[in-house]
């Protein structure tokens, strides 16, 4: 190089070159750039929850039938409330992220430290209340009978208030017993059998006055269609091919099988996100307890993964507006 | 001058002083080195790929003929050589799929943006080494993987490169979209996640690693192109993964995105509700983006060989800019055009038809520039030149088809057959296949400190120009007759009997298109130890690539960073002596910095 002093007309400029245009480290650049691409990913899956349920939109499941649990409080109908807890829990983890990032700024290890254990603590609540609300969804609450088209007849009673199958389904004595590979050549396998059969049900429809069937056709005000009794026990007798009881990657007894496809695999793989940035961050936690960023005199890694954090928290907002909000 | 000699991830290069083999050679932080491991994978596959095509082209010209070629590749696909028709949708499957991902996605990109990101731009590597190591041997594991899928026993994947459901989606629809199939996904998989580390390490490289004075607009257009790239495979493959994931969830555990009303021998399955054409919009969203990853690359190879063989500035360099931009722009709107007969509503089809055709200005800026870059210009027809030009001819071909199949009201009417065999194979296979070779040419010199042989370059590039417009012109011609693509045999339509000499005149020139690349490979291999020891800048270059010394060096320049001053095309500029200015040199008194 030249020893004379000479400009390249672009010294000190902010994309001149030798410096950090947009002031960030590469690290942290990748880890905005890893984002867009997992954002584009979880559009993709939005897209086409979107495109599937536009597909069913008027016999789509209502969310607000569906997620009406809440741990310790059983046989009451809370639609939300849960789920609002969840999510209350997860975005107030982000704040605490937030604060251990400020803290990091100021050096401080011991706030540091407490934050992103107050984060961790809030990441893995999520974590365990999206499991129990799997467990629930999977186990189901009223039960319900599949059609040979494959559409769900749900019950009511008279007010429209849902009936659950064992409410009014007496299970008899029957022969039938699961199959098992052993038991024939060709077989794969069945899905475990239901508790009643669809004779079972329309024995205790003919005993029950009030109960009537509830299909998943939504009407002009956006409720379940409910059928005349007479219709109710001509549907069942005519279509009725299985009871189905809770959700699985099959069959749903809240409506379409998508409903729960979707639903395991979206909020599986946001939860699977989830799992991954608490164990990022328990592996930051120790790193930052045992001083590895106070000799290093800078918190980046934090802020980092601080980043990532923020982002699952914001996924969580959209995937909880499209399946238990719209 | 030394006060930004480095910034934080370069401080512990300088460490690296003991190299044993195996992190020399194997398991490589370089960038140079990484590079020519991509080529090299690259190569194996590209010949793989080359080989398959061959055969399904020989199977196409002579009909269930007997070939001892067959017997012997094929096995148990060939019962006494006779190519089997599950075998023949395995290999075009597969052809496709090396192709387009592995030597023109990987090999290309993987190439030329890990040897020329951080040597253009001025930087001692790039910005994680460990990530770019990591990104490669993903890339070699998923290439692995695609390569064992050839020989599970009911077959490799024979769903098309696109694998559409339900062929991909049930695993007992055909022999292939079993095991095979399985494994064609974990590969994608694999390769995705290789794509995304390379794309990442490549954005903030030349976001954050320029050497001081080298501003946004004095970037070689390589970079430009390189960079863009990397932002679409960003953006794109990782739609591509979410296809792929909901594809294994229907495969594996029964969910019924992409499947509905599905009977199997009487029997009705279970999936209820989903739908394939989801997997089309979802697979072309990267699919569409795919073919400008693969094909902006070379572009960027190509403009700046051409600027350095005309002894001239590239024509229009902001302009180039701009039309990379939006090629990458409208490459995200436009997926539909390939699903134009899936049922789409017309007027969404004319929409897409719409944004289709708005391609073509940004192309044609582009073509118009090189071509006015040649104008008047020192030419200096060296094989790598040669090539660009080459590119340009075929781009130029194979783009005019491109409006006819942007056309919904015209696709319909060619739809899947070898008119769009002959459209595809032109304006990305072949024209990235010479921007590649172009590349090879021109920087195998700074790749290997030797130079290839001319002579067996020109022999090379005439007749594989010649045998490629030899195979794929006539393929306009049968697809407007008609013949559909992707069928194993068409003796068995009699309006197609004519046709039959045509696609022998067609496989006659893929096959000696394909024995000329052995003259490449060669070439190739044998220059890596017995080729002219290169000069330091053999072709009077301005890039700051070839102020580095021949033999490779941890850190690529010995000092300093040199600093920029000037942009990348300075060639025959007034005042000086030479007809290059390399961008290292500071602006004279009173000289002004060009740019067109």
């Amino acid at each position: 190089m030249s020893s004379t002093v000479v400009t390249s007309g672009s010294e000190g400029k902010t994309w001149g070159g030798g410096n950090e245009p947009l002031k960030a480290s590469y690290g942290k650049m990748m880890m905005w750039f890893f984002i867009v691409s997992d954002a584009l990913t979880f559009s993709g899956f939005l897209a086409a929850y979107g495109f599937s349920r536009f597909k069913f939109i008027d016999s789509w499941p209502i969310a607000d039938e569906v997620f009406t649990h809440v741990p310790f409080l059983h046989g009451q109908e809370l639609p939300m409330i849960y789920v609002a807890f969840m999510t209350f829990i997860l975005i107030m983890s982000s704040v605490t992220m937030v604060l251990a990032v400020d803290a990091g700024h100021h050096l401080n290890k011991a706030k540091v430290t407490f934050y992103m254990f107050l984060t961790i603590i809030g990441g893995l609540i999520f974590v365990g209340s999206q499991a129990w609300e799997w467990a629930t969804f999977i186990q189901g609450d009223y039960g319900a009978v599949q059609t040979k088209g494959g559409n769900i007849l749900q019950f009511v009673d008279a007010e429209g208030h849902r009936v659950a199958l064992r409410d009014f389904v007496v299970a008899e004595p029957k022969e039938r017993t699961q199959h098992e590979r052993k038991s024939g050549l060709w077989f794969t396998s069945e899905s475990a059998l239901p508790t009643y059969t669809v004779e079972e049900v329309i024995h205790g429809l003919e005993a029950h006055d009030n109960v009537l069937v509830r299909t998943q056709t939504l009407t002009e005000e956006g409720e379940k269609t409910i059928l005349s009794r007479a219709e109710s026990l001509e549907i069942i007798k005519a279509n009725g091919k299985q009871v189905v009881e809770g959700a699985n990657l099959h069959v749903n007894e809240y409506g379409s099988p998508l409903f729960a496809d979707f639903f395991f695999f979206i909020t599986g793989f946001h939860g699977f996100h989830v799992f991954s940035g608490v164990v990022i961050n328990i592996i930051i936690f120790f790193n930052v307890v045992l001083g590895t960023y106070e000799k290093r005199k800078s918190y980046e890694m934090v802020e980092k993964v601080g980043l990532y954090w923020h982002f699952v928290d914001l996924v969580w907002v959209f995937v909880f507006t499209f399946f238990y909000l719209v | 001058m030394s006060a930004h000699a480095d910034t934080h991830a370069h401080d512990d290069h300088g460490h690296h002083h003991k190299e044993t083999f195996v992190t020399k050679y194997i398991f490589s932080q370089d960038h140079k080195m990484i590079a020519k491991q991509y080529l090299i994978t690259g190569t194996i596959m590209g010949v793989i790929g080359i080989i398959m095509s061959l055969m399904f082209r020989m199977q196409i010209a002579w009909p269930e003929e007997p070939n001892v070629i067959f017997e012997a590749l094929l096995g148990k696909w060939a019962p006494e050589g006779v190519m089997d028709a599950d075998i023949y949708l395995a290999l075009v499957t597969i052809h496709g799929t090396i192709m387009v991902f592995f030597v023109l996605t990987a090999g290309l990109s993987g190439t030329f943006s890990n040897l020329l990101i951080p040597l253009q731009i001025g930087a001692r590597d790039m910005a994680s080494g460990f990530l770019n190591m990591v990104s490669y041997w993903l890339f070699f594991l998923s290439s692995v993987v695609m390569v064992l899928s050839l020989f599970v026993e009911a077959g490799p994947a024979a769903a098309g490169w696109t694998i559409y459901p339900p062929l991909s989606a049930l695993p007992m629809a055909q022999g292939g979209s079993g095991m095979g199939m399985t494994l064609w996904l974990v590969s994608m998989a694999i390769f995705i996640a290789s794509s995304l580390l390379g794309s990442l390490n490549y954005i903030v490289t030349v976001l954050n690693l320029r050497t001081k004075g080298m501003t946004m607009t004095r970037l070689p257009l390589t970079i430009w192109a390189f960079f863009i790239t990397a932002v679409i495979g960003v953006i794109s493959f990782p739609v591509l993964l979410s296809a792929a994931l909901l594809l294994i969830m229907d495969r594996s555990f029964g969910t019924s995105f992409f499947l509905s009303d599905i009977f199997i021998q009487g029997e009705v399955l279970h999936y209820q509700g989903g739908s394939p054409v989801l997997f089309e919009h979802l697979f072309w969203f990267l699919g569409h983006p795919e073919v400008y990853i693969v094909i902006l690359p070379a572009m960027g190879l190509v403009s700046e060989i051409m600027a350095a063989n005309s002894r001239k500035p590239i024509f229009g360099y902001r302009a180039m800019i701009a039309s990379i931009l939006a090629i990458a722009f409208l490459s995200t709107i436009v997926w539909g055009h390939h699903m134009f007969i899936s049922g789409m509503n017309p007027f969404l089809g004319s929409v897409f038809t719409f944004t289709t055709l708005l391609i073509a200005i940004p192309s044609a800026v582009k073509a118009f520039n090189w071509i006015t870059t040649l104008w008047k210009g020192n030419l200096q027809m060296n094989p790598a030149m040669l090539f660009s030009i080459g590119f340009v001819s075929t781009f130029i071909t194979g783009g005019l088809t491109g409006i006819i199949l942007g056309d919904s009201a015209l696709d319909i009417n060619v739809h899947d057959t070898y008119f769009v065999v002959a459209h595809f194979h032109l304006v990305m296979g072949i024209s990235a296949l010479y921007g590649m070779f172009a590349g090879i040419y021109h920087w195998y010199p700074k790749m290997f400190g030797r130079m290839l042989n001319k002579n067996l370059g020109y022999i090379h590039f005439w007749i594989t120009a010649i045998c490629a417009y030899g195979v794929f012109f006539p393929m306009h011609f049968i697809g407007m007759a008609g013949l559909p693509r992707r069928y194993y045999t068409n003796s068995n339509f009699p309006l197609f009997d004519d046709l039959a000499n045509v696609n022998v005149v067609i496989t006659v020139f893929a096959l000696i298109g394909g024995a000329v690349q052995i003259i490449y490979l060669y070439n190739f291999f044998i220059s890596i130890f017995y080729g002219k020891k290169a000069e330091q800048n053999p072709w009077k270059s301005t890039t700051l690539e070839w102020t580095t010394p021949v033999e490779h060096i941890h850190g690529n320049w010995p000092g300093e960073i040199p600093h920029v001053h000037r942009w990348a095309y300075d060639y025959s500029k007034p005042g000086h002596d030479v007809d290059f200015v390399p961008q290292t040199v500071p602006l004279k008194d009173g000289e002004e910095e060009l740019q067109h």
